[in-house]
């Protein structure tokens, strides 16, 4: 267990430096001086130059690499050009935004969905799983802008039970926040239930066709035991791979969702600073973004061996 | 007796199979998307009425008998901004699906059948890439190209190829040590023929596969990113920026709403089931697994 995990880390170490890599060369394709990049258009010629040599411009591309990098592992990602706010404490901020409404939809999603799929592939072709599978495949073909925006006009406009725009976080006023949040939640809940729904009943209908479970039923166990106990341990495991695709996803697609609800996340910050030419944020934001997409595989895999112990021997 | 009853019900089972009708799925996602790519047709050549052209004097007009899904804040007619809409859409998933399928089959191919420490460093960068989620990296891509129509097209690209050339290396991989690859470097062959005349021409099933469900992710993707204002620049319809110019206008003209989203939903419906369908057909094993 202990060296598979450590395997494991060791295969996420290059992955996260060449992602380093990549938003680097990224930002240097833009044409023009880097430092006024970074500085904007009120930059003074001393804090140009000053950042000139932070960044050392004058060094080789390799090793103005080496500069950044060692910043960003200090938690320096700069400064906002419009805000003038230090990058990092930013995304932070804005992340806790985001991350609590995906970890709440994801996790809702899983509840429902992996039981769901389950019972779909049991009772496969008949009209529950058709009616399971004929939803989840509308749920996931609903771009999660319109689903939110038809949640807001039902909710929001003709029943006025939910606010409509707007945020409160919950550390201010935990029924207003709450209030806000159901709508993103739900919007966010119901696609990824269509997408995780239909892969839970795919890889158990697989396991259900293997041989071993062809004995448990020949040994008399009960459709439930086979089920739960023999099929669910070995059928989850892809599932809980695109579950972990899943949250790494929705967290460089929120953007849309939070510019349905004008929540202030991180999908909206790195579009904001888009618009805004705002590159350290674009830089911060997309790194944060990878490296967290990346930790978030990882983390998933070293759960692997709770259910599958076959991946340690491999 | 029995043998004789197997072989009535086995020739008329065979019978059945060739008068079969295409699938559920087949048949709903094909029809779907027909009527996609006849509306994207049309509205590239011909719209009920110009779908720039302004009319305040028909500003937010309910859908009735002239406008048969109604007009928008400016007055233009909704049906003819989301033919063209359609029309600029599937244009944009077409160029970017070619792109990235370009890309990726071009470094897939290399890859795999060089091996080695080029492979290895290839194949390091591009599963790098595949760290990124899809949109993220359009998003990043998009910052330095420019938020426009050519600047969705390379940047969805570019996301996307890692994907194919995954795929495409992986096809490689496993038919560079087959057979008849070994036969064709007896008969002398350049290793350049081989792999184009050969190998790649085995490529093409997993590829279609491949393709047909980024279509719709692309499709999807061009969709969000308009919406978030990043795509094709207004006054030229997509059903994203569409969607997005909506939304102060919800309350009081829903159907502005309804209508954009509705043609990317039944649109993504169709492609996933083709793909289903497509899956079922070429996976028999997984048939009926949806």
């Amino acid at each position: 267990m202990f060296r598979f995990a450590l395997t494991r880390i060791g295969m996420a170490l290059p992955t996260l430096l060449i992602v380093a890599v990549s938003v680097f060369v990224l930002i240097r394709l833009i044409p023009g001086d880097p430092a006024q990049l970074m500085l904007g258009d009120l930059a003074t010629p001393a804090s140009l130059a000053d950042l000139r040599g932070r960044l050392g411009l004058d060094q080789s591309l390799p090793v103005q690499f080496g500069i950044w990098f060692g910043h960003v592992l200090h938690g320096d990602f700069g400064q906002s050009i419009s805000s003038q706010q230090a990058v990092l404490p930013l995304i932070l901020q804005r992340f806790a935004v985001s991350a609590q409404i995906v970890l709440v939809a994801v996790l809702l999603a899983s509840l429902f969905a992996v039981p769901a799929g389950v019972i779909a592939a049991w009772k496969q072709d008949s009209s529950l799983d058709i009616g399971l599978v004929s939803a989840a495949t509308l749920l996931l073909s609903i771009p999660t802008f319109w689903l939110g925006l038809l949640l807001l006009l039902f909710f929001g406009l003709k029943l006025g039970w939910l606010p409509v725009v707007g945020y409160v976080s919950i550390a201010e006023n935990a029924k207003a926040g709450l209030l806000y949040l159901i709508m993103p939640i739900l919007t966010l809940f119901l696609h990824e239930m269509g997408v995780i729904l239909r892969m839970a009943r795919a890889s158990t209908l697989e396991v259900l066709r293997l041989d071993y479970i062809t004995h448990a039923r020949a040994k008399g166990l009960s459709e439930s035991a086979v089920l739960w106990r023999h099929a669910f341990k070995n059928a989850f495991g892809p599932t809980w791979t695109l579950i972990g695709l899943v949250l790494g996803n929705l967290l460089g697609g929120i953007a849309v969702v939070e510019t349905v609800f004008t929540i202030p996340g991180l999908g909206r910050l790195l579009v904001d600073a888009i618009f805004a030419r705002d590159y350290p944020v674009i830089q911060g934001c997309m790194l944060f973004v990878a490296f967290t997409y990346v930790l978030v595989n990882l983390v998933i895999d070293l759960c692997y061996p709770v259910f599958d112990p076959r991946v340690t021997a491999q | 007796m029995s043998g004789d009853g197997t072989m009535t019900r086995s020739s008329t089972m065979s019978g059945e199979r060739r008068l079969k009708l295409p699938a559920p799925n087949a048949l709903v996602g094909g029809t779907l998307i027909a009527i996609l790519l006849a509306a994207a047709g049309t509205g590239a050549l011909w719209t009920p009425y110009d779908p720039l052209k302004l009319s305040f004097r028909e500003k937010l007009v309910a859908p009735n008998a002239l406008h048969w899904l109604g007009t928008d804040e400016f007055g233009r007619d909704v049906l003819s901004r989301l033919m063209a809409g359609a029309a600029t859409s599937v244009w944009i998933s077409i160029l970017t699906v070619t792109l990235a399928v370009v890309m990726g089959t071009t470094i897939g191919l290399f890859s795999g059948y060089m091996r080695g420490w080029t492979d290895r460093v290839i194949m390091a960068f591009n599963d790098a890439l595949l760290a990124f989620p899809g949109i993220l990296l359009a998003l990043g891509l998009l910052a330095v190209l420019g938020a426009n129509k050519y600047g969705i097209i390379v940047a969805l690209g570019i996301a996307y190829t890692p994907s194919v050339a995954r795929v495409v290396r992986g096809t490689v991989l496993s038919l560079r040590e087959r057979e008849f690859i070994a036969a064709s470097r007896v008969m002398g062959n350049g290793e350049g023929f081989t792999m184009l005349r050969h190998i790649l021409p085995n490529c093409i099933a997993p590829l279609t596969v491949l393709a047909t469900s980024m279509f719709g992710y692309v499709l999807l993707a061009e969709s969000a990113l308009s919406f978030l204002g990043l795509g094709v620049p207004p006054p030229a319809p997509t059903w994203g920026n569409m969607l997005a110019g909506s939304r102060p206008y919800i309350d009081q003209a829903a159907w502005l709403g309804i209508f954009p989203g509705l043609c990317i939903s039944l649109t993504l419906l169709g492609i996933n089931l083709l793909g289903d369908a497509l899956r079922d057909k070429l996976d028999p094993r997984m048939r009926g697994s949806r």
